[in-house]
């Protein structure tokens, strides 16, 4: 049997502002090691809600939330932060790239943090990482200099660098063209077929949806199909 | 590693907005630069007007005063028993300025631990002869020696050299004011008539400036032989004792033991010099508190400048928070950012301090009253480095403690579902 990487037990979401109204209605569902999964459904319906719940950044729900193994309810701030660092791959519509830094050294920041290799190495990893998104040419660049495909693409390489459990996205294509789209979604597939790499992927391209191995779609705050 | 990499980020940060926070560390620079070159001026300024008094006056004086008997012959007799006594027209007993046993006393106060020096002194009454005319004048009569050693003695003398009272038998050295009354010269003949009816042609072997007028009119000093004469005594009279401690502290303490002990007046410098005091301590506490100021307001600058920074960088430290950085983490980047400008433009500020206050120290000052001193008076003083290093330390640390804890709480899911 496969490993179980992440897992959702009976999320329950409430949001109290202006009025209390229940976004995720006992949500459960489970990810396998290598699935690389789609999340479709309507504006509104709690995708990134959900997705914000899953990657430890908000912990205001009830249930639970399974990573690797580990329960993440009651952990601090800190270990969160730690487990984030460590297990999860962030790539979201924005590509939130620190303008003060060159390329290769936004692929390493969450590498340094990690502490787990010498900078070298982990500059090394990150020109790879870089390499696998065909980029390395735009390494000593900063992020300004890059387009928006480009700017994506360096986004997806620093998720990548401590080699996470799970990558998670929140329409990462939402702000691509057709062409650009194509290549991002390219990549991921690669990474889940040749690197065994676990995806979860919100999207609103029903193209991009149909292309990935298995699609969960929500409507109002519970999941249809999965 | 993990401090290496935040202070990495923080200095990123900081580069990538240098013009702000070069403006930031001017103006910690500025108010160190104003914070040390005050203090020391203003601390020079207390320790020449203190010197003026308190480098001249010992920190114990033992003399006798002239005082009634305490207690009066009737006193003695047994015959009034249980009655009180009204005495009327009492004068001061005939006991004299002489100290009993001085020789004694210096001896055992030489042997005192707490005890720097001691000088001997003799004070007579007299009249400078001039013509027709008499001037009333006070001629203290010093061991040369220990006197220059313990009161700076060197200083005061303008003209001519102040080891001749000792090297050259019935010299003077006259205050500057009555020389000019009396208009003599170094090398010139003055007649003093001492109130006890001593006659006596002394050489003026130099001039005594304290920079107090009032005393340069009317003193002078001999050594401590002719003073005897003049005081018509034997050659073991003293009339006071000066004596200077190693800690002026423990004057007052001490003095009302060796009163005790010796069985004379004693007065310690405290006592006779209050007013100084107060003068230090309030220009000490200006400088303090202007000095401070300039830092909170530079303070202050540090603050809306992290404020504005974190401000801009929302996105930045929510992808940070993303990416694994803790709170802890954020907070330390900025706080970082402010220390930086905190140790960068405190460290400019000593420096620019340090040349200001040389600078001053270049200024010619010349006042009369004042020989020894040619230019504005500085102390360097190395606590005022450490004092104003550790300020703009803290000053910096606490303007970027809010911001940076401020930064620390963002929440990425705000910033990133606002995209
Ligand atoms: N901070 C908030 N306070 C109150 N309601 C919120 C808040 N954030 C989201 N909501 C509500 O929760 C619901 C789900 O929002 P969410 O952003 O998860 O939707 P989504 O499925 O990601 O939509 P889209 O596809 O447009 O991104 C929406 O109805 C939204 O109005
Ligand atoms: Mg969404």
């Amino acid at each position: 049997m496969k490993k179980k990487v992440l897992e959702a037990k009976d999320i329950v979401k409430y949001f109290h502002d202006p009025i209390s109204i229940q976004v995720l209605k006992s949500l459960s569902f489970h990810l396998n090691q290598g699935e690389f999964a789609s999340i479709i459904g309507k504006s509104g319906c709690g995708k990134s809600t959900l997705l914000y719940i899953l990657s430890t950044m908000d912990t205001d729900f009830e249930g639970e939330v399974w990573i690797d193994g580990i329960c993440t309810t009651h952990k601090k701030e800190a270990e969160l932060a730690r487990i984030r660092n460590e297990k999860i791959g962030f790539v979201f519509q924005f590509h939130y790239l620190l303008n003060e830094f060159t390329v290769l050294k936004n692929v390493m920041l969450p590498g340094e943090k990690l502490g787990k290799f010498s900078k070298q190495e982990i500059e090394h990893r990150a020109y790879e990482k870089l390499k696998i998104l065909g980029i390395e040419n735009e390494a000593l660049k900063r992020p300004n200099q890059l387009s928006g495909g480009q700017k994506q693409r360096v986004a997806i390489a620093r998720s990548l660098i401590n080699d996470p459990i799970i990558i998670m996205g929140d329409e990462p294509t939402g702000n691509l063209d057709k062409k650009n789209s194509d290549i991002v979604f390219n990549i991921f597939k690669e990474l889940a077929e040749s690197y065994q790499q676990t995806l979860l992927i919100v999207t609103h391209d029903n193209e991009f949806a149909n292309k990935t191995h298995r699609i969960i779609e929500m409507v109002d705050g519970e999941i249809v199909r999965s | 590693m993990n401090f290496k990499l935040l202070y990495e980020i923080s200095v990123s940060l900081l580069l990538a907005r240098w013009k702000q926070t070069l403006v930031a560390a001017i103006g910690v620079t500025f108010s160190i630069t104003m914070f040390i070159a005050l203090l020391s001026f203003m601390t020079g300024l207390n320790d020449l007007l203190d010197g003026l008094i308190l480098n001249r006056t010992p920190h114990i004086r033992l003399y006798n005063e002239l005082k009634p008997n305490e207690t009066q012959p009737i006193q003695s007799s047994n015959t009034n028993a249980g009655t009180y006594h009204f005495i009327q027209s009492i004068k001061p007993s005939n006991k004299g300025l002489q100290i009993q046993g001085a020789g004694a006393i210096i001896q055992s106060l030489q042997a005192d631990p707490r005890v720097l020096g001691v000088a001997p002194k003799i004070v007579c009454q007299g009249f400078y002869q001039v013509g027709s005319t008499d001037l009333t004048g006070v001629i203290n009569g010093i061991d040369v020696v220990e006197e220059n050693r313990l009161f700076k003695f060197r200083d005061y003398v303008v003209d001519g050299n102040f080891l001749d009272l000792k090297n050259t038998p019935n010299s003077i050295i006259l205050g500057k004011g009555a020389a000019e009354t009396m208009l003599v010269q170094v090398g010139d003949m003055v007649q003093i008539t001492s109130t006890k009816g001593v006659k006596l042609q002394l050489k003026v072997v130099g001039f005594f400036r304290s920079g107090l007028q009032d005393i340069d009119k009317v003193q002078s000093f001999t050594s401590l032989k002719t003073a005897q004469k003049l005081a018509n005594e034997g050659n073991n009279y003293l009339s006071d004792i000066q004596i200077k401690l190693h800690d002026i502290l423990q004057a007052p303490f001490v003095s009302k033991e060796y009163k005790k002990l010796y069985g004379v007046d004693a007065i310690d410098i405290q006592t006779a010099n209050s007013q100084f005091e107060t003068g230090s301590k309030v220009r000490t506490i200006i400088s303090f508190t202007v000095g401070i100021t300039l830092l909170i307001v530079a303070g202050f600058g540090i603050y809306n400048i992290l404020n504005m920074m974190i401000y801009e960088k929302m996105d930045s430290i929510a992808i940070l928070k993303a990416s694994g950085f803790s709170g802890k983490d954020v907070k330390s980047v900025f706080i970082g950012i402010a220390v930086s400008i905190g140790i960068f433009g405190g460290g400019l500020g000593l420096l620019a301090g340090f040349g200001l206050s040389s600078l001053i120290d270049q200024i010619p000052f010349e006042t009369a009253s004042l020989p020894t001193i040619k230019t504005y008076p500085i102390n360097y003083n190395i606590n005022f480095y450490i004092i104003g290093g550790i300020f703009s330390i803290i000053t910096t640390y606490f303007a970027g403690y809010f911001p940076a804890r401020k930064a620390s709480k963002i929440d990425p899911v705000i910033i990133i579902r606002g995209k």
